[in-house]
């Protein structure tokens, strides 16, 4: 290319001044070029992202029912959904359900991660091993947890026996059905944020540590001053990524309960996710379920902004 | 040659954007009809995909598919046992599939429940008629025959089974509790529900590990229909589709005693149409279930083969009953509606019901049927040779259908979601019955 370059002057005195249509031709290339290298992910996102969104806050906005009419309603679905025990029920569930289930997860996949972090034999296989759960389908995994955590039968239970604790009733119960659905998200994703995790840990400068060590900082407090301050940027990530997965949970809920989305006898673990599938697919009022898959978004951005300012804090002294 | 180059790359990223939508494009429209067959030649089979729902043997159909694909080469049929459940997963995804007019097989089952809503929307069903199907008319009962023509006349479906009422249980556990357990002297213990009650607590004062009856759900839906025969063949709504369950005699009566089972404590808590009912039943966790014909197969594929004469079937308290019963409708967005016509017709035909009553249990709706030596005399193997035929082949010319309304799935589940919430705890007892009654609003509305 620099050869060429060079070469040029000594072939043409000097370039005829381009045209009109090329100029704005190659305006147009320099001009637009990035906007059109870049746009794949626009238009997917305007098309699969912005649309869907837009559509579903118009129809929010209707008493839109598939087998039959479509008529006008302002807000008034959200006047009733804000009314609606059991989509305030949904919330409690979703919310209780993402607690039990994250706090456990991101600790014990911090801890999973340092482990990790350690010189260990095998280290290539053991971290591999830690992602595997993921690979596994959702469910599949629910269908054997389903399995563990039967009434009768059921391993857990078994195991609850020797304790000579009553046989639990996983899916009638509020709080243990709450706990099996943790414990299968947990099962699956620990790993994951373990992994991220470890990734975020081994960006962090050696030579901290060695300073640390030769000022006679122990393992503990290498861990709390200079890991967990240097991983903050991570933390965020994952936890914001949690906030988003957990408050949308679906797959393992229902399948705990036969793919059937009432979550329980009496909505013991529906959560708003379920609870929107259920009045858009079940009951069929679309514009209903629109209204509270905005609820659930604005849920989200409520969760996620207080997480990030919860987050933003830890190790902000150091 | 730098202009070139970007221009290359130009037209590059254009192609490259352009394929992804065109990627994104085909998917959309290629996913949803994967399981449809392609439009054939002459030479390709074509392939009649029937849908249908419940839990073990269901509709029994899986003997008359297989000879009717080894007599037909040209038309093959692929038959889809979609869920167990019909009210909570099956109809609404079938009402999405109908309503998006893709993705429903060529011919689905449509239980008694569905059929309001059904008729509702004649634009989603093929017409029978042309097909040249009216003449079915003479093979059924007339209410049967009606159920499957919409208010425009439009015939669209087919009947398959009706219900009819028994009681199955299970001879090794009424023979631990001192029972007996041939079924003549088993019918004879339980005239009326409330010896059937007594004979539970019987069975209870004996056993420890299992329960007497399955859970609340079944046996109040064979409540339910008795007494809605006694209150003008409603239930949950009256004929001009107004909600009626408070003011329905029938549903308290059936309420009561559903309340009165789990009290007493003869229930296992399982909610029938579910995994741990399935399983409950091959593990012999409960003694008995309430059993319209179609019900007998269900039980059979849950227990398994090795089960094989460890149940029986009785008379049921009270009398008669007709719970359930469904019909074979053709959508309309059906690719092949002259094919699925003629296997909806071979399904429903005299000469397979028979043959399904003899091999499962679900009791014919073809009148040509009900009178044919094979299901009158039928008995059935793993029923411990139960007469079945003589069970429910006598009072079928007697059944009256339940009028159900257009929103009957979704109050049915409601509602029995309150009767299975008082038995595994998460409805208190004293509070059930006006639990009950909001929530079949809630969902009515």
């Amino acid at each position: 290319m620099s050869l060429h370059l060079e070469k040029a002057p000594l072939v043409v005195a000097a370039p005829p001044p381009p045209r009109g249509g090329r100029r704005w031709r190659s305006v147009l290339d320099i001009r637009a070029m990035p906007y059109v290298l870049i746009s794949p992910y626009f238009v997917l996102f305007a098309v699969f992202g912005l649309f869907p969104l837009a559509f579903t806050l118009w129809y929010s906005l209707y008493d839109y029912d598939l087998a039959g009419t479509t008529a006008w309603a302002g807000l008034g679905n959200y006047a009733q959904l804000l009314a609606d025990e059991d989509f305030w029920n949904a919330v409690g569930n979703t919310v209780g359900i993402f607690l039990l289930a994250t706090i456990p997860q991101l600790l014990l996949a911090l801890l999973l991660a340092n482990a990790l972090n350690k010189r260990l034999r095998l280290r290539l296989a053991i971290r591999m091993s830690v992602l595997l759960p993921l690979v596994t389908s959702v469910v599949a995994v629910a269908v054997v947890f389903t399995q563990l955590y039967a009434r009768d039968w059921g391993l857990v239970n078994w195991a609850l026996s020797w304790f000579g604790v009553e046989p639990v009733n996983w899916r009638a119960e509020r709080l243990p059905s709450w706990l099996a659905i943790a414990t299968m998200v947990d099962w699956r994703w620990t790993g994951y944020n373990a992994i991220i995790f470890l990734a975020g840990m081994q960006t962090i400068p050696r030579d901290l540590y060695e300073a640390a060590a030769i000022d006679g900082a122990s393992r503990r407090r290498q861990f709390w001053q200079i890991t967990l301050p240097m991983l903050r940027p991570t933390l965020i990530f994952v936890v914001l990524n949690s906030t988003i997965g957990g408050l949308t949970l679906f797959a393992e809920p229902t399948t705990f309960y036969n793919g059937n989305v009432d979550g329980g006898s009496q909505g013991q673990f529906q959560t708003v996710a379920m609870f929107i599938v259920k009045q858009g697919f079940r009951e069929f009022d679309y514009g209903y379920a629109a209204a509270a898959a905005w609820l659930l978004f604005l849920l989200i951005l409520l969760g996620a902004l207080v997480n990030f300012l919860f987050v933003r804090r830890i190790g902000g002294t150091g | 040659m730098m202009t070139i180059q970007r221009r290359a790359s130009l037209a590059a990223a254009l192609t490259a954007t352009a394929l992804a939508l065109a990627a994104c494009g085909s998917g959309a429209t290629d996913t949803p009809a994967s399981g449809a067959p392609a439009a054939s030649g002459a030479a390709a089979p074509v392939t009649v995909r029937v849908q249908v729902f419940g839990g073990g043997e269901n509709f029994g159909y899986k003997n008359a598919v297989a000879a009717w694909n080894a007599e037909h080469k040209d038309v093959q049929i692929k038959l889809e046992v979609l869920t167990d459940q019909f009210e909570q997963v099956y109809w609404p995804q079938m009402i999405q599939w109908l309503q998006a007019g893709k993705g429903a097989g060529d011919v689905v089952g449509i239980d008694e429940g569905g059929m309001g809503l059904a008729k509702a929307h004649p634009e989603w069903w093929a017409d029978l008629g042309e097909q040249g199907l009216s003449g079915r008319q003479a093979d059924y009962p007339a209410w049967k025959w009606q159920n499957g023509v919409t208010a425009d006349g439009k015939v669209f479906a087919l009947g398959t089974d009706i219900g009819g009422m028994s009681i199955c249980y299970n001879r090794t556990l009424f023979e631990k509790a001192g029972l007996p357990t041939e079924r003549d002297k088993v019918s004879a213990l339980w005239p009326t529900w409330d010896d059937f009650l007594k004979v539970g607590q019987r069975f209870q004062a004996k056993v420890k590990d299992a329960r007497f009856t399955d859970g609340t759900n079944t046996l109040y839906n064979v409540v339910l229909v008795q007494e809605a025969a006694k209150n003008g063949n409603v239930s949950y709504f009256d004929t001009s589709n107004a909600l009626v369950v408070d003011k329905n005699p029938a549903v308290k009566t059936a309420f009561e005693f559903a309340q009165k089972m789990t009290a007493l404590g003869l229930t296992a808590k399982l909610r029938n149409f579910t995994e741990e009912w399935a399983t409950g039943t091959k593990k012999n966790a409960f003694a008995t279930v309430g059993c319209p014909s179609w019900m007998l197969g269900v039980v059979s594929g849950n227990a398994g083969e090795q089960a094989k004469g460890q149940w029986d079937v009785a008379a049921v308290p009270g009398g008669g009953g007709n719970w359930g019963g469904s019909w074979l409708a053709v959508p309309k967005q059906s690719a092949h509606p002259k094919e699925a016509a003629r296997v909806a017709d071979y399904l429903t035909s005299a000469k397979v019901q028979a043959s399904v009553f003899a091999d499962f249990g679900n009791m014919p709706s073809n009148t040509k049927a009900q009178q044919d030596p094979a299901v009158t005399g039928a008995r059935n193997a793993f029923f411990s040779d139960a007469p079945i035929g003589d069970i429910f082949a006598k009072s079928a010319a007697s059944l009256q259908p339940v009028f159900l309304g257009v929103k009957h799935t979704q109050v049915k589940n409601a509602i029995e979601s309150v009767v299975q919430g008082m038995d595994d705890g998460s409805v208190a007892r004293d509070k059930a019955w006006q639990q009950l009654v909001d929530d079949a609003v809630k969902a009515a509305g």
